[in-house]
């Protein structure tokens, strides 16, 4: 039945629910997400797809299974050595989990993007895994047209390598690690002030001096040194300080003038500092406001930027120059009731606030002609919750990166002032490259070729160095180093690259969580890794 | 140094094979094949720039790995699944796998071993099998809840000698627990440590997105419990806060965990509750809700409540998989010397973007653990016993569950306070309220410390202060 198997799927991705929520599991559900190559780091990041519940995958490898791909690869048994591999790796991967839908095409990319290049218009996601350059900018440019995002992956020796290629991501639930609470100490709200004033610390029974929370405290003690300091907030740590202070002298006393035991005095004290940070709107949410996507809002905007845009008008408007009121308020000492009643006031207020950005929402839609049903108050709501968090991820194509015109040639020298940066990983890739499309190989694979491929390899380091006018120094050591790897791919550099990879895709289905920009280099030999933005 | 501490165990090759071993029974089939392992021998057969010092190219670095190498994986869960195979795709096939639990439905979204119809059966010999099935020649042998115990453990550490541990284990206890067994097995020669004693210990951790991995050498780099300041303790919700001014659902449904369940026992008398039985789950539930509705709390829901009883910890595929490969990378590197191993903690988090830090944890100079002097605690004469209870629990270094305190008193040997048998708990509860001085201990005096997070007493000395 419908009802036992959501029950089932329920109890199954527990764990995973947590974290991305019912919501974000739906879009899981309904990815199809395409993956070229099935080789070992092809298979690991699909593995970790499937888990979690991807609703299907399609396999595209024109190769068949060799000795070699049977050796390292958890899907492939020696069994099928002669099979096609996407066929082969299909069969395992879809026994990991009876929800997702597997299918394989087994034809290589370069065939397809010769014949038939909008096939690959159907995936949510497209992960080209060992792909040589040039089917990779063919591919590349294909996907950018049809503004299908591309994460490319290459497991090289113990190097992995990871290129995420996506025109515009928007996140609206990033989940910041250490968000700062938005608690308008410095700029109290009406609603605010008058539940404060309905306070008078000064004539409470210890009881209930002992449980007011402490954002009432402070809020308290900063109205009688204000009225005291011509309206200026405490600036400097003198200052604070002083403020903190007159918080100490409020703790009760006893007749032989002996503090009490007052946790929410202490706790007010200790936020002090947190509680008198100005409300300010990031800079990054400034950026977005000023941003084209925002200032030309069309019939093809989407819903991020129509929100954002309305958000926008509200800081101009009933937000007085702040964002929507977040609502929410960390737990202190207090007595339920106390708690309860102010953390209303904060969630009315955000209500209130996300009621009139969802206003300028409606209007905007019909100035475009779309209903204005078209955004729900729910995801409204979860946009204001999440105003000072939203996060836009634009990754330079493939193209921009290759062409000698606007190569990252500033990131690229400045990280290879130190000579062992990871950045060295990615020249060796890129050089490595320039030798399979040279010699229609890769250096060193057998062993014979490794000390004589050494200096063909330096050739095309050069050329590269070169062709790029970049004056950087590459090591012989890593030189060497590439052509003793002979394109090997072994299984735990894989697999680090298949869990690395697999929740970058995530990331880009559901739309939470923030996807890295744009090239990561994991190196095995030291267990570092490096970001960098090409 | 590293490549030395092997270099006695590769020359014992080992034949004989332990009894539950799954054979490739005699049917002939051979479990290799051409290019098999060409991935991993262009590591162990060529020379390299960044190779350890002691690398040797040669084809024994394979042999080792296929015949001699055993691997001891404690844990078949989320990482011990990938662990298992990740070494057996990198050559390993001497591997004992180490886990009590058995499988459930929660576990099926990564723990990728196991299937729907397994649910219920022991995770070590479901992962084992599936190993075995999968990658010819590999022999993976369980020890299944029914085996393990502290007792059994210790014998198999003392019957199979490993040469690596790798720990794929989800609470602390037994990580400080299996880095005290392995600090037990070093030898010291005249207050020097022989390296052919040391076990390297590597271990692994994931929450959610986040996780870390690190190279123990015992005795030699820091271990567990040098970095017990890395793990805060565990906060719990002050019980006047769950008692009377709940303000949080997590308040609510602690209530009724702690207070509403043992005076009601509503499956019966003697009844625990328990996180896995959803009809528990269901009556903590609703009660929470209740709860909550008394005091205008919203947000209590079936799956907080579940999360909140059973203390989950979210997990996915993805971390597990990133931690397992970068600890089974560093098995290979230390059983082969093909690379210099990790020194030795490395951190990752990928919620924004990818990061990853990697640096040197320091050995701490009078960690409990591994150290081998005792460690000064300071007290005043007048000072309870109590307080020194306190102290060896509430301490981030030491952080102990139930310490049991012992010490020689008057020439005998004195039991000062254990918790964990109720009839000695009752005999010696009277002393936490006495003084030191009362109990007629000296300055200077050995105090011997009993506890479940380590193996081994851990021994303190007695500083009076005035």
């Amino acid at each position: 039945t419908m009802a036992a198997t959501k029950a089932s799927k329920e109890q199954k991705y527990d764990r995973q629910l947590r974290l991305w929520g019912d919501h974000g599991q739906e879009t899981l559900e309904n990815a199809h997400v395409c993956l070229i190559n099935a080789t070992a780091t092809g298979t690991e990041i699909l593995k970790n797809l499937v888990l979690p519940g991807i609703g299907a995958f399609t396999i595209v490898d024109g190769h068949t299974v060799s000795g070699e791909d049977a050796g390292n690869n958890f899907f492939l048994s020696n069994n099928s050595i002669g099979r096609n591999r996407a066929q082969a790796a299909t069969e395992l991967l879809q026994e990991l989990n009876g929800d997702v839908s597997g299918n394989f095409v087994e034809e290589s990319p370069d065939k397809l993007l010769d014949n038939d290049p909008e096939f690959f218009h159907r995936f949510t996601i497209v992960i080209g895994v060992q792909l040589p350059e040039s089917t990779c900018l063919r591919l590349g440019s294909v996907l950018w047209n049809a503004s299908v995002p591309f994460l490319i992956c290459k497991t090289y020796g113990l190097i992995g390598y990871m290129r995420l290629v996506v025109q515009e991501h928007t996140v609206i639930e990033s989940h910041p690690d250490n968000a700062l609470e938005d608690l308008r100490l410095d700029q109290p709200f009406e609603e605010f002030k008058n539940h404060t004033n309905s306070y008078d610390l000064d004539s409470m029974d210890k009881k209930d001096h002992s449980h007011t929370p402490w954002i009432i405290i402070v809020a308290k003690y900063l109205e009688k040194w204000l009225s005291e300091h011509n309206d200026q907030l405490p600036k400097n740590y003198k200052e604070k300080e002083a403020f903190r202070q007159t918080i100490r002298e409020g703790i009760i006393k006893t007749d032989g003038g002996v503090p009490e035991d007052e946790e929410n005095f202490e706790e007010a004290i200790k936020n002090v500092n947190t509680a008198l940070n100005l409300t300010k709107i990031p800079s990054s949410i400034e950026n977005l406001f000023n941003s084209e996507q925002c200032n030309s809002i069309t019939s093809q905007s989407s819903p991020f930027w129509v929100m954002l845009r309305a958000v926008k008008e509200f800081v101009h408007d009933e937000g007085k120059g702040s964002l929507p009121v977040r609502g929410t308020i960390p737990d202190m000492i207090a007595d339920s009731q106390k708690f309860i009643n102010l953390q209303n006031v904060y969630r009315e207020k955000a209500m209130q606030d996300a009621a009139a950005v969802s206003k300028h929402v409606e209007c905007l839609l019909r100035s475009v002609g779309k209903p204005p049903e078209s955004i729900s108050e729910k995801d409204i709501k979860l946009f204001c919750k999440n105003a000072s968090f939203l996060r836009v991820v634009r990754c330079r194509s493939l193209a921009e990166e290759y062409s000698v015109d606007s190569v990252n040639k500033d990131e690229i020298a400045s990280y290879m002032d130190n000579p062992d940066s990871e950045m060295v990983f990615y020249l060796m890739l890129r050089a490595v490259d320039r030798f399979y499309q040279q010699h229609s190989r890769y250096p060193g694979v057998y062993n014979y070729q490794v000390e004589e491929d050494i200096n063909k390899l330096k050739v095309c380091v050069n050329s590269l160095l070169q062709e790029y006018s970049l004056s950087v120094n590459i090591k012989d050591d890593y030189i060497h180093e590439f052509c003793r790897y002979g394109a090997a791919e072994p299984h735990t550099v894989s697999a680090f690259l298949g869990g690395s990879a697999a929740q970058e895709a995530i990331k880009i289905i559901s739309h939470q969580f923030v996807p890295f920009n744009n090239t990561f280099i994991y190196n095995a030999m030291s267990q570092t890794s490096a970001t960098f933005q090409l | 140094l590293l490549f030395s501490l092997f270099r006695e165990k590769k020359r014992t090759k080992v034949v004989e094979l332990t009894e539950n071993m799954v054979v490739d029974g005699g049917s002939g089939v051979s479990f290799e094949w051409g290019g098999r392992w060409s991935h991993i021998k262009k590591f162990l057969e060529r020379p390299g720039p960044f190779t350890h010092p002691d690398f040797e190219p040669g084809t024994e670095g394979l042999q080792f790995l296929l015949e001699t190498c055993k691997i001891l994986v404690i844990g078949a869960g989320g990482l011990g699944c990938e662990l298992l195979k990740d070494l057996a795709l990198t050559g390993f096939r001497n591997i004992n796998v180490v886990d009590m639990d058995t499988i459930d439905v929660s576990n099926l979204n990564r723990q990728f071993l196991f299937r729907p119809k397994d649910v219920g059966r022991p995770k070590a010999e479901v992962a084992a099998d599936f190993i075995n099935s999968r990658v010819p020649g590999c022999c993976v042998v369980p020890y299944p809840f029914y085996c393990v115990d502290c007792i059994n453990l210790s014998r198999l550490f003392l019957r199979l000698e490993f040469h690596i541990i790798v720990c794929g284990l989800d609470s602390i206890v037994a990580r400080r627990w299996m880095n005290g067994m392995l600090l037990s097995l070093l030898v010291y020669e005249d207050g020097v440590l022989d390296p052919g004693s040391i076990i390297p210990l590597i271990d692994g951790g994931t929450e959610g997105f986040k996780g870390n991995a690190r190279v123990i050498l015992p005795g030699m780099t820091a271990c567990i419990d040098c970095t017990l300041e890395l793990y805060p303790p565990q906060i719990n919700f002050p019980m006047c806060t769950i008692a009377s001014m709940p303000r949080l659902p997590e308040h609510c449904i602690e209530y009724v965990r702690i207070l509403q369940w043992p005076k009601e026992l509503p499956f019966g008398d003697g009844v625990v509750l328990d996180g896995d039985d959803p009809e528990h789950i269901q009556w903590v539930f609703q009660r929470s809700l209740e709860r909550a509705a008394e005091f205008s709390i919203t947000g209590v829901t079936y799956r907080l409540t579940q999360g909140v009883v059973k203390r989950i910890i979210p997990a996915v595929a993805s971390t597990n998989a990133v931690i397992a490969a970068a600890c089974a990378t560093e098995v290979f590197k230390l059983a082969t010397s093909a690379y210099i191993p990790l020194s030795n903690y490395m951190v990752f988090n990928d919620v924004d973007g990818l990061y990853t830090y990697t640096f040197e944890a320091e050995r701490k100079e009078n960690c409990s653990a591994c150290r081998q002097v005792p460690q000064d605690l300071h007290f005043q004469q007048s000072s309870k016993l109590q307080e020194v209870l306190d102290f060896l629990t509430e301490n981030a270094s030491l952080q102990m569950k139930s310490p049991a305190i012992t010490a020689t008193v008057e020439g005998k040997n004195k039991t000062l306070y254990l918790q964990s048998v109720p009839s000695i708990e009752q005999r010696t509860r009277a002393n936490l309220s006495k003084t030191l001085k009362e109990l007629g201990l000296t300055d200077g005096q050995e105090l011997a410390v009993a506890d479940s997070t380590t193996p081994q007493t851990v021994m303190f000395r007695l500083c009076f202060t005035s």
